[in-house]
Parts: structure tokens; sequence; C-alpha cells
């Protein structure tokens, strides 16, 4: 399945993770992604007009769009890269993280911002900005909560000699940006600055919570992973160097892009779309690295599902970040900005790039983690496939319907004409989110069997294959 | 350096981001250094913008009994605060994902809807966080003030179908009271966001573009079915 798993060694590394905490941000993980999918289930039946909670405040779509958006980026993606880390790190320094009773803590607190955040949103106190929605008061418990994961793993990073493999320069980097990022846009373009400047501040922050926290945990994890189930080193170090610090130069300096044509000043605008087309070269070498890697024996991934998630989300990467090269371009602009084209690109680097990462992250330890194989096979290919597809399809259709409501709009045709033309789209979209839900399930069905039978393992007494 | 951690921490972790915040934020903070943040006081204030305190008057002259429940008298005063409502329920409700609040100078837009959109409009307490929005699943807003009725604004809140036959808006019957005979009438939440409404792009004097709606658009009358 994931590879057999390799029998017990003696491994120093191994006993260095806390496994339960891994596991319970999994499940927590797993749980947001469920919150978040309801959310945009009931956006997608909200714009094919099948509204089946038309009226209900606590049901209010608009509420649910920010429960969906803000429960993917803090509750499943955040949630699962903290559980990978509790692997990763430990096992790649040596040393473990600062302490574990801090590290319950922290995912404690965490929960609690997450669910505190939902709660505000749907009783109508969220605030104005993308991703920025969490309510004032749970804002502090955020930001300390983001300094002590800071703390806690970079502690056993710093302890270690010698210089640093690409995955902690990217874990590293990450700690300090994401501290950064969150107060930049959870407190300046509210309390601080308003209008145009702060339109630019708030730019920056929806582009860098992307680009400084999950970009570089994303690309962390993958170098720790794919080497080591590929079981040879990365292609080209310096590929590694000008893929990292290409983007800590050119990515903060794209947030401006998000609001092209926007009163703030064009030298600004040009700025940031110079910068994102430095990006997508940037990228393009880190994928070239990755390929280069694989290259002769990509026949791994017909059996291999975790290197198949990962290398599927690379080629998406690769799509996406083509795309974002024009689309940033004002040519494009004119025609596609609020349109759909720009939801199926951000579909597609959450769910398409990193989604697809994390799922490829879980199935892979989730084995490890309960010390028993996955229980179906075909269950896992088939919540490959049903994401894969649901995604791909999804992606397709919301770029034609951008297109085509760009040039409804700038004909100016009657506002509820581009409605009527989108109808079609948004119907094939709201069934390819069923079919990605439908993968999920799979997911959880397996789950579930495997856990049940790794307890049953358990209460016989049976001695336990814990891989390494 | 580029492999070691005060590289990685310093220059990368906080210099990169610093350079970044110093070119794409404290510039523009600096460049609009001239043009200060207006309160919501000014915002309403009838020498200023009398716009806003005429729609509150209307707002009270179509539904006397709720105004004088949830707001009370006329003021100034009470127009900055329900206007600030307004603003929290636009936020609160997300309205902002399905509708801007910038004209762009592109596609038709000041066409459609006004003129294009100025910085200076946007230097006031209630464009703090700006609403400028990512996507349009409905109209613009910014230039909405005074297009329409304030009592086609309640109807629309309460069904959108109403007004606007094949519209995919949510219905927002908690906005609005439903009395045991007569119509729903606007409550608290239904007066701040009506206001709200009318006030974006009510500091403009524009004539109402002829290309918004109810034409036949470029398509002909398959269009305006
Ligand atoms: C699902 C997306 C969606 C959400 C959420 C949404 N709207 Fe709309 N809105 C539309 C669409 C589509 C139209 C155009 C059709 C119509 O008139 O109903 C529209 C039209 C409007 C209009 C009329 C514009 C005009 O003059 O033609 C106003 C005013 C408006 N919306 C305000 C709001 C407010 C305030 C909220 C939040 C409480 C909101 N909308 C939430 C989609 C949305």
């Amino acid at each position: 399945m994931t590879e057999a798993l390799p029998a017990a060694a003696p491994n120093e590394a191994r006993l260095l993770v806390n496994r339960p905490i891994v596991l319970a941000y999994f499940v927590a993980a797993l749980t947001f992604f469920a919150v978040s999918m309801i959310g945009g289930l009931l956006m997608a039946l909200q714009l094919v007009g099948w509204n089946p909670h038309d009226g209900i405040e606590l049901l209010s779509p608009g509420r649910w769009r920010m429960i969906h958006t803000n429960a993917i980026a803090y509750g499943f993606i955040a949630n699962v890269f903290l559980g990978a880390l509790h692997w990763a790190i430990p096992r790649l320094t040596m040393h473990r993280v600062a302490s574990v009773q801090l590290s319950w803590f922290i995912y404690g607190a965490w929960q609690i911002v997450v669910l505190a955040t939902a709660g505000g949103i749907l009783f109508g106190q969220a605030q104005g900005l993308e991703w920025g929605e969490t309510p004032v008061w749970i804002d502090p418990l955020a930001q300390a909560g983001l300094l002590l994961v800071a703390i806690n793993f970079s502690v056993p990073i710093i302890k270690m000699k010698g210089p640093l493999y690409v995955t902690l320069w990217y874990f590293l980097a990450a700690f300090v940006w994401t501290f950064l990022t969150y107060a930049m846009g959870n407190f300046v373009p509210e309390y601080l600055v308003s209008g145009a400047s702060g339109g630019a501040i708030a730019g920056l922050f929806i582009h860098d919570l992307v680009g400084l926290f999950v970009t570089p945990l994303g690309w962390g994890l993958m170098y720790y992973f794919v080497p080591i189930m590929l079981k040879r080193p990365i292609w080209s170090h310096g590929l590694s160097l000008v893929g990292f610090w290409g983007l800590a130069f050119f990515y903060p300096l794209n947030g401006i892009h998000h609001f092209l044509y926007a009163p703030i000043p064009m030298f600004l605008q040009y700025g940031a779309i110079i910068a994102t087309i430095a990006v997508e070269f940037v990228v393009t070498t880190v994928i070239i690295n990755f390929f280069g890697t694989i290259w002769g024996s990509s026949s791994i991934l017909k059996r291999h599902l975790p290197l198949r998630w990962f290398y599927v989300g690379m080629v998406f990467y690769f799509i996406t970040c083509a795309q974002c090269a024009l689309q940033v371009t004002q040519t494009f602009q004119k025609l596609i900005h609020f349109t759909d084209w720009v939801v199926g690109h951000a579909h597609l680097v959450m769910f398409g790039v990193f989604g697809f990462w994390l799922f490829g992250i879980m199935t892979y330890l989730f084995p490890r983690l309960l010390g028993r194989e996955w229980a179906s096979r075909k269950l896992l290919e088939w919540h490959f496939w049903l994401s894969a597809g649901g995604m791909f399809v999804m992606f397709i259709d919301l770029t034609l319907a951008g297109i085509l409501q760009g040039w409804s709009w700038s004909m100016l045709s009657p506002w509820l004409e581009s409605i009527r033309i989108s109808q079609p789209f948004w119907i094939v979209r709201l069934f390819m989110g069923l079919a990605i839900i439908a993968g999920f399930v799979c997911f959880l069905v397996n789950l579930k069997m495997t856990w049940s039978a790794a307890r049953g393992d358990a209460r016989q007494g049976e001695p336990k294959p814990v891989p390494a | 350096m580029f492999e070691s951690k005060s590289g990685i921490l310093l220059l990368a972790g906080l210099g990169f981001f610093l350079l970044a915040f110093v070119s794409n934020a404290v510039v523009p903070i600096l460049m609009f250094r001239d043009l200060p943040e207006q309160s919501v006081e000014e915002l309403v204030d009838p020498t200023v913008n009398k716009n806003v305190m005429a729609e509150l008057r209307d707002l009270q002259q179509r539904y006397p009994e709720s105004f004088a429940q949830y707001v009370g008298e006329a003021t100034e005063e009470n127009c900055a605060e329900l206007l600030e409502r307004g603003r929290d329920i636009y936020v609160g409700e997300g309205c902002w994902h399905c509708h801007s609040q910038f004209v762009r100078p592109v596609s038709n837009e000041s066409k459609r809807w006004g003129p294009v959109a100025e910085p200076i409009e946007y230097q006031n307490e209630l464009q703090r966080p700006v609403m400028f929005g990512t996507r349009r699943v409905g109209p613009d807003l910014s230039r909405e003030g005074g297009r329409r009725g304030s009592d086609w604004h309640v109807a629309h809140f309460w069904d959108p179908q109403l007004t606007s036959p094949g519209s995919i808006m949510p219905a927002y019957k908690w906005f609005l009271d439903e009395p045991e005979s007569g119509p729903p009438t606007p409550n608290a939440k239904g007066l701040a966001i009506v206001l709200y409404v009318q006030w974006l792009g009510s500091w403009l004097e524009f004539p109402i573009s002829p290309y918004y709606e109810n034409v036949e658009g470029v398509l002909g009358k398959a269009a305006a079915r």
C-alpha cells in the first residue's frame, strides 16, 4: 500500500517523536476539514439557487463562506502542519521539541482559537479581512499561540550543530514570518490604517499567509518526506538554495497584486506585478529540482500513494504558478479580476496543492502512528481519484466561468445575465465539490476501519510492528 | 550565511519581511499622510455630505414606528451610530465576499457604475478595514447610494427575488420584523444596513448610468429575458 512497513528497528529518532500529539493534530484537522466542506457546500448551493437554508440567520451563506476559508487555513492546514512538524522536526534534529506539555497546551489553545473564530463568524462578529476574520477578542490568544509554536519548534533546531538541511531553512523562516504576518494582518488594517494603504496591507496579509506560512511549511515538508520515500537525495542543492532565497525575497513583495486597479498608487501595483512574475520563475526551479529527484523512477507513483499525492500536487502547483504569471498582468486582470477564474485559482492552490500534500502526509503517517497498515487500499485510491478528478474539473470549470463572466460584465449586459450564464458552471462546480467530499468520506471510513483494527491488535496483545 | 541559522532568521525571516512592509505598506501610508482619516461623525455632517442625513430622514418617514423604536430621533449622533452599525453588519454577513467596493478604470466599469475610485474616498473610519472586496457575484456597491429607494432595498433584503427575479443573493429575513398584519418592516439591523448601502458613493454627484440595468445590452432582447 504505502509500501510495506519496515520491521521495528532500533531507531533512536523514532523515540523522540510524541505520537499521540501528531495523531491528535490530525484528528482535529480532519474535523475542521469537514466543517469547512459544509461551508463550501452551503455557498455552492446558494449560487445555484437550491438554497435549503434561505432566511435562516445561523446558516447565512456569507458567514459560512468565511468559515469555509477560515477553517481550511487555521483548522485544517495549520493543524496538519503542526502534527507533521511534531514528526519531522525531532527526526531531523535528533532533539525533542522544547516541551511536550507546551505542545499540548498549544494544541488546546489552537483548537480554541479555531472554534472561537468559527463561533464568532457564525454569530456575525467576523472582522472584515479575508483570513483575518478572527474576532477581536481571540486575536491575542492566537498571536500568543504562534509565538509559543515558534519557540517550541525552534529550540530543537537551534540546538542543532552545523549547517541546516533545506527543510529547516523553510521551517525557521516560516516561524518568524507567520508570527509577523498574523500580527500585521490582524491588527494594522483593523485598528491603525484605513483606506488604500490599509488595502495594501490587507493584500500583503492575504498573500503572505499563503506565501510565508503555508508555502514554506509545505515545501519544507516536501524536502523532508520526498527524499525519504524515494530513498535518494534531492537532485540539486544549488536549486534548493535558489528556491528558498528567491521565495524569501520576492514572495513578500507580491501582496498588492490582489488589488490591481484599486486606488493604490500605480507604481506599487507595477512593483507587485513584476515581483509576482519573478516568483513564478523561482518556483519553477523548485519544481525542476523535485522532478529531477524522481527522474527515472516515476513508475513508483503507481503504487506509492503518498508520493502520488505529492507529485500530482506539484503538477497542480506548476499550473497555478504558470497561471499566476499570466493572470497578474493587466491584460488578464481587466477581464478576470473579481470573477470565478480567481476562485478556481485559489482552490487549485489551497486544495490541489497544499491539501494534496497534507493528505499525502497523512496517508503516509497514519499507519506509522497507529502501527497498522491501511485497512483498504481501494478506498485510498478512491480518495485520491475523487479528489484529483474533482479538483481538476472544478479548476477548468471555474476558469472558463471566469472568462465568460468577465466578458459579460465588460460588454455591459444586465448583471443578472452574468448570473444566468454562470449557472451551468456553478452546477458542475457543485458536483465536483461533492466528489471531493465523497473522496474525503472514503478516507474517513478507511481511517475508522484501520483504527479499529489497530485497537483489536492492541487488545489481543499481539506485538505491534512499529514502523520506523 | 545562506544556510546558517542567523542568515535565515535575520535576513530571510526579519529582513525581507521588513523590506516588503516598508516598500509596500509604509510607502503608501506616507504618501497619503496629508489625507487624514475622517471619523464617522465627519462623514454624516450635512455640511460635508447632505445626502446621509437626508437618507436617514427618509427612513424615518417611511418606517416611523420601527425608526422610533430602534433609532429614536433623526440626529447626527444617531446617524453616525447607525451607519457604523451598518458597516459592522456588512462585514459580519460577508457581503464583501460577493460585492466589491471599487470601480476600476477598465472593462467599461465607469460606464456601468460611475466615476473610477479615488484614494480619498477610502480615507475614513468606515473603510478600516477597507472593503475593497475580491469577488463580484453581485455588482459593485461603491456607487449604490441613491440609486434605489430605501423601500427597494428593504424588499430586496427580505427576498431578492421580489426585486430581481433570478437573483441568487441570499434572503436576509432577519433584517426585518414581521408584524401580525401588514408588510414586514426593517428592524435595527435592517435600518442600519440600508443606511450603509445608501451612504456608499453618496459623497459624489454623478448621473446614474443608463448602462446599469434594464437595458437590453449588446446581446439584444435575448439578454434582457
Ligand atoms: C451570494 C452572494 C451575495 C451575497 C452574500 C450578498 N449579495 Fe447582494 N447581490 C448579489 C447579487 C447576485 C446581486 C444582483 C441581483 C440582485 O439585485 O439581487 C446583488 C445585489 C445587491 C444589491 C443591489 C444592487 C443594485 O442596485 O442592483 C445590493 C444593495 C446588495 N446586493 C447588497 C448586499 C448586502 C448589503 C449584502 C450583505 C448583507 C449582500 N448584498 C450579500 C449577491 C450577493
